[in-house]
């Protein structure tokens, strides 16, 4: 047995699992985003819906790349890494790889993610690795006090902008569809029932699970979603999606998605349209997913939230491990043997 | 008509020809054999950077040099006894290593009026006299190989492509080696392919026919066995010997070993070789750059394994941010770095020993990081062991230096018995009564090694100043200062694990010749001859380089002059001016090759001769 093998033996022995509340998983840090933070509320969320999965805290890892969003594990009582810029996704990855029986989990800023660190982002996606990655995007830089990032929108005038950004954005969601992400869902600092479902969701998936969540930052952008998550105006802006369900959205339930062609159009629920002629939501459509995920560039289109991808396929770590296996099986390592391997001479 | 047979002590033989000869091929076999028949060796392969560099160019000439002999053999060989050269740009480019007096064997028909042109030969040198002081053979390579193959059935193509099997079996026949070892490789090699084994095999036999049968070669040489130790003896490239080392440093530890790299000249092989070893439970990951590389090394040291990361220089560049993410948050992480020509993409298949600066200082902030360096091809084997036994202990990254010189470089080596190496002690921390993330050994200084998985021992870690003992984050002067002195005396009581430099000669004389890494066999080989000469002349290799071993002043000081050649402008002369406030002599190349024992002789008479 190695080392880490008896470890692990170990405390399973010995080891009883309490029932763990949500308080169980604040660690002994004093928190310290701006008051009114959208990252209070996350946190919050997820310490909640933490002690659902019946994983043992010390099972659970959280990894981050550097931002405001990235002091993240530092307030969560489980194993962190606080990373390096960009870097969170590879170092998970080590993580995960080199112990496929932890449950790694990643947050990252817009910043983070999609700027110093696309490639690795792109990359974990496709990899399929199962690390759970929470984006959280204020469509700005917090921690460096209020650059545009790589999600605000063209035009956007900020300390380095003065003139207006002249950057067109990336959108999250499509880009890690495109990058072959599994699992793809998009949620809301201001909706902590919807954030919870989501995230319980994506805990419980296996696989690469990405979510990306739209976060105030009161500080430098505030408002940047009001939109979609203030009362006056959600109802009428977000598509709520749900898998096998029509997509209906609106104050008063009464409009609708219909494709036309490849084409969404919203069109008013009545005496000519129904329910029934409606897009029923499938998280395992993945061209319906690109669809909805372009709905953020579509003048009049409201913004989906929710699961829009969920496919499970291999992940990386397991067919590493079944490779190893295999080559286990057909002849267990043995140093002398790998010495002596080939041609050897002897002298003397 | 039985040939003399001439007895010598050592030779060299250069293979050159156009990068698609198979002249890599052709010395390996070669090589093989003569580590077969018991002789030292060393090897030099050089080759150009492009994959396949246009036919018959000066720039495309691939060369693979083997020294052997029946004595110790510490270099590939200053200068060439003999040069098979496959067309006029392999001639040109390699003539001025040939000794005067030397054997040239140039097969005639890559001499045609393209490749002479493309060599911007006006005339043939076969014919205008030009080679008169060279002993030069003249062979019909291609046709004699075509011939041999008439009735095969081959495209003009596949046969030109045995061609260097005819100038292996010449040579096998010159130096007269079996060629049992090269038909049983090409038998396998070509299991699935009968023609090419029949084809290849029949080439082979027809070169040593050749050097049999016609009167063109007077005689053949014999280079007897070496006297080297009793025991069993293999050949071993360095890079070989970096991933075994690996891999017996993670059977040693019990540890899982994880790889995480990214490809790069001359590191790559590396990471081929380990990826070939899943049976291990080795996990090689081929990440999307150096620096996911470096960074999923380090998550899975921060998970339990024995983490490393392969590259080159421009890759230990990229990975200097993640490296003093590993000095902050003391996790264990071997980063080897196989240097080459720079700066930038400089020369990529050419060596340099320009990166020991980069390895010591190439970070923000106070950085300290533990630097060792490979001496030899098998060296490296116990070179990257004893830099994973010293991560694991002190629980910091360490840096390990090699060079394309030896990660190519082969040569015979009386390798281990698994049940004599060193265990490697590490035991992860498991106890959560009274534990604090920074807490330190009082020996050592290192930190406990707590792993995610182990109940009632979560905490965080991560690239801001941590507080002492509790790891927690802080941004408090005093507690700053302290950290960084840690740090820095965590990485100096290393000096305290290592055994005391050794001089190799007289401890005091006039001169004390300084050597680090790949260039210790043709520095040795330089002092031993002047020593021979009855000269006051010493050698010191050093191998820790941070921190240096603890006698390594006290040997200076007993020096008139220290003479340090290094394959750079002089990094380690800086170090040692610095460290030590001794006047070093640099001796300096930088033209992707190795030294010349013959340029170190000279040189060392100058500073002989220093008043
Ligand atoms: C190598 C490197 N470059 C730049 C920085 C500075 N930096 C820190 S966080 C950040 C941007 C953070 O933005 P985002 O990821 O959106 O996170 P937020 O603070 O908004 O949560 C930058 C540029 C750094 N720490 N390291
Ligand atoms: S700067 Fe913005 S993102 Fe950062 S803590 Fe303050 S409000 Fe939150």
């Amino acid at each position: 047995m190695s080392l880490l093998q008896e470890l692990i033996h170990q405390t399973q022995q010995t080891f009883v699992q309490p029932k763990y509340s949500a308080k169980d998983f604040q660690s002994d840090q004093d928190v310290r985003w701006c008051p009114g933070c959208g990252d209070y509320s996350i946190l919050a969320q997820v310490q909640r819906i933490m002690p659902d999965f019946g994983v043992a805290k010390h099972n659970i890892v959280w990894v981050s790349g550097i931002g405001c969003s990235s002091r993240f594990p530092y307030y969560m009582d489980t194993y962190g890494f606080h990373g390096i810029h960009g870097r969170a996704p590879a170092i998970a990855s080590g993580v995960k790889l080199a112990r496929p029986d932890l449950s790694v989990w990643l947050v990252t800023g817009d910043g983070d993610g999609l700027s110093i660190g696309g490639n690795h982002f792109i990359h974990l996606l496709r990899r399929n690795i199962d690390i759970k990655v929470l984006l959280f995007n204020n469509q700005i830089y917090g921690l460096t006090k209020g650059q545009y990032s790589p999600t605000s929108e063209y035009g956007k005038v900020t300390k380095s902008t003065p003139h207006g950004s002249v950057d067109h954005p990336f959108n999250p969601t499509l880009l890690a569809l495109g990058a072959e992400g599994s699992f793809v869902a998009r949620t809301l600092d201001r909706d902590p029932k919807h954030m919870q479902a989501i995230l319980k969701r994506a805990g419980e998936f296996k696989g690469c699970a990405f979510v990306e969540i739209y976060q105030n930052c009161n500080v430098f952008n505030d408002g940047a979603f009001f939109t979609f998550t203030e009362k006056e105006t959600k109802d009428d802006n977000v598509l709520f999606l749900e898998h096998g369900k029509p997509m209906v959205f609106g104050k008063e339930k009464n409009r609708g998605i219909k494709l036309d062609g490849f084409t969404p159009r919203v069109v008013p629920l009545g005496d000519s349209v129904s329910q029934n002629d409606l897009l029923v939501h499938n998280e395992k459509d993945s061209t319906l997913a690109f669809i909805l995920a372009n709905f953020s560039a579509m003048e009049g289109m409201p913004r989906p939230v929710g699961i829009f991808k969920a496919v499970e396929r291999t992940t990386y770590e397991n067919d590493m491990e079944l490779q190893i296996q295999k080559a286990e099986a057909k002849k267990k390592g043995d140093l002398n043997a790998l010495l002596r391997s080939g041609q050897t001479w002897k002298i003397g | 008509m039985v040939k003399p047979l001439k007895n010598l002590d050592d030779v060299t033989i250069r293979f050159a020809g156009d990068s698609g000869d198979g002249i890599q091929l052709t010395g390996m076999e070669f090589t093989k054999t003569t580590a077969l028949m018991g002789n030292d060796l060393s090897t030099f392969p050089d080759y150009p950077a492009e994959i396949r560099a246009p036919a018959g160019t000066l720039f495309g000439v691939s060369g693979f040099q083997i020294h052997f002999g029946s004595t110790e053999i510490y270099t590939p060989g200053d200068q060439c006894d003999v040069l098979v050269a496959m067309n006029p740009a392999a001639l040109k480019v390699n003539l001025n290593s040939l000794v005067d007096g030397g054997v040239i064997i140039a097969n005639r028909d890559g001499f045609d009026a393209k490749n002479l042109k493309l060599a911007n030969y006006a005339v043939s040198p076969l014919d205008d006299g030009s080679l008169s002081k060279y002993q030069l053979h003249i062979v019909d390579i291609t046709k004699l190989t075509g011939l041999v193959l008439t009735d095969m059935n081959m495209s003009s193509k596949h046969i030109d492509r045995c061609k260097n099997f005819f100038a292996l079996g010449m040579m096998y026949w010159m130096f007269n080696r079996p060629m049992d070892a090269t038909i049983e490789w090409i038998k396998s090699k070509f299991a699935k392919t009968p023609d090419f084994m029949e084809a290849n095999t029949r080439v082979l036999q027809a070169g040593w026919n050749y050097g049999e049968t016609t009167e063109i070669f007077a005689v053949r040489y014999e280079v007897k066995p070496a006297k080297l130790d009793a025991g069993t003896y293999r050949s071993i490239t360095g890079n070989e010997a970096i991933a075994w080392g690996l891999i017996a440093a993670s059977v040693k530890s019990n540890l899982e070993l994880f790889l995480g790299s990214y490809p790069i000249t001359p590191a790559s092989d590396i990471l081929h070789e380990l990826s070939r070893h899943k049976n291990f439970r080795v996990k090689t990951f081929q990440a999307e750059d150096e620096i996911a590389a470096i960074a999923s090394s380090i998550g899975a040291a921060y998970a339990g394994a024995l983490a490393t990361t392969t590259t080159s220089g421009p890759g230990v560049a990229l990975k200097q941010e993640a490296i003093g993410l590993a000095v902050m948050t003391e996790l264990p992480l071997v980063i080897v770095n196989i240097q080459r020509g720079g700066p930038s993409t400089g020369l990529p298949t050419k060596t340099e020993q320009a990166d020991l600066l980069q390895a010591m200082y190439g970070r923000n902030g106070e950085s300290p990081v533990c630097v060792i360096a490979s001496q030899t091809p098998s060296d490296c084997f116990g070179t990257v062991f004893e830099a994973s036994r010293i991560a694991l202990k002190f629980m910091c990254p360490v840096m390990f230096l090699s060079d394309g010189y030896l990660a190519n470089g082969a040569e015979p080596w009386k390798f281990p018995n698994a049940d004599d190496l060193p265990e490697i002690p590490v035991s992860f921390r498991t106890e959560a009564e009274g534990f604090f993330p920074y807490s330190r050994d009082e020996k050592t200084l290192s930190r406990p090694w707590a792993i995610p998985g182990t109940p009632g021992l979560e905490h965080r870690v991560g690239g801001l100043e941590k507080q002492n003992i509790t790891g927690n984050v802080n941004y408090e002067s005093a507690n700053h200062e302290l950290m960084v002195k840690l740090r820095q005396e965590k990485i100096d009581r290393i000096a305290n694990d290592i055994p005391l430099a050794e001089v190799e000669g007289d401890t005091e004389g006039d001169v004390l010749v300084v050597s680090w890494g790949g260039t210790y066999g043709s520095i040795k080989t330089a002092v031993t001859n002047k020593r021979k000469e009855g000269k006051s002349v010493s050698h010191l290799h050093i191998k820790y380089l941070n921190p240096m071993q603890k006698n390594i002043g006290e040997i200076l000081y007993r020096f008139k002059h220290i003479l340090v050649p290094e394959l750079n402008l002089g990094q380690l002369s800086k170090v040692l001016r610095f460290k030590y406030m001794v006047p070093t002599i640099s001796y300096n190349k930088i033209q992707g090759l190795p030294f010349k024992s013959v340029e170190l002789e000279k040189k060392i008479d100058e500073v002989l001769g220093m008043k």
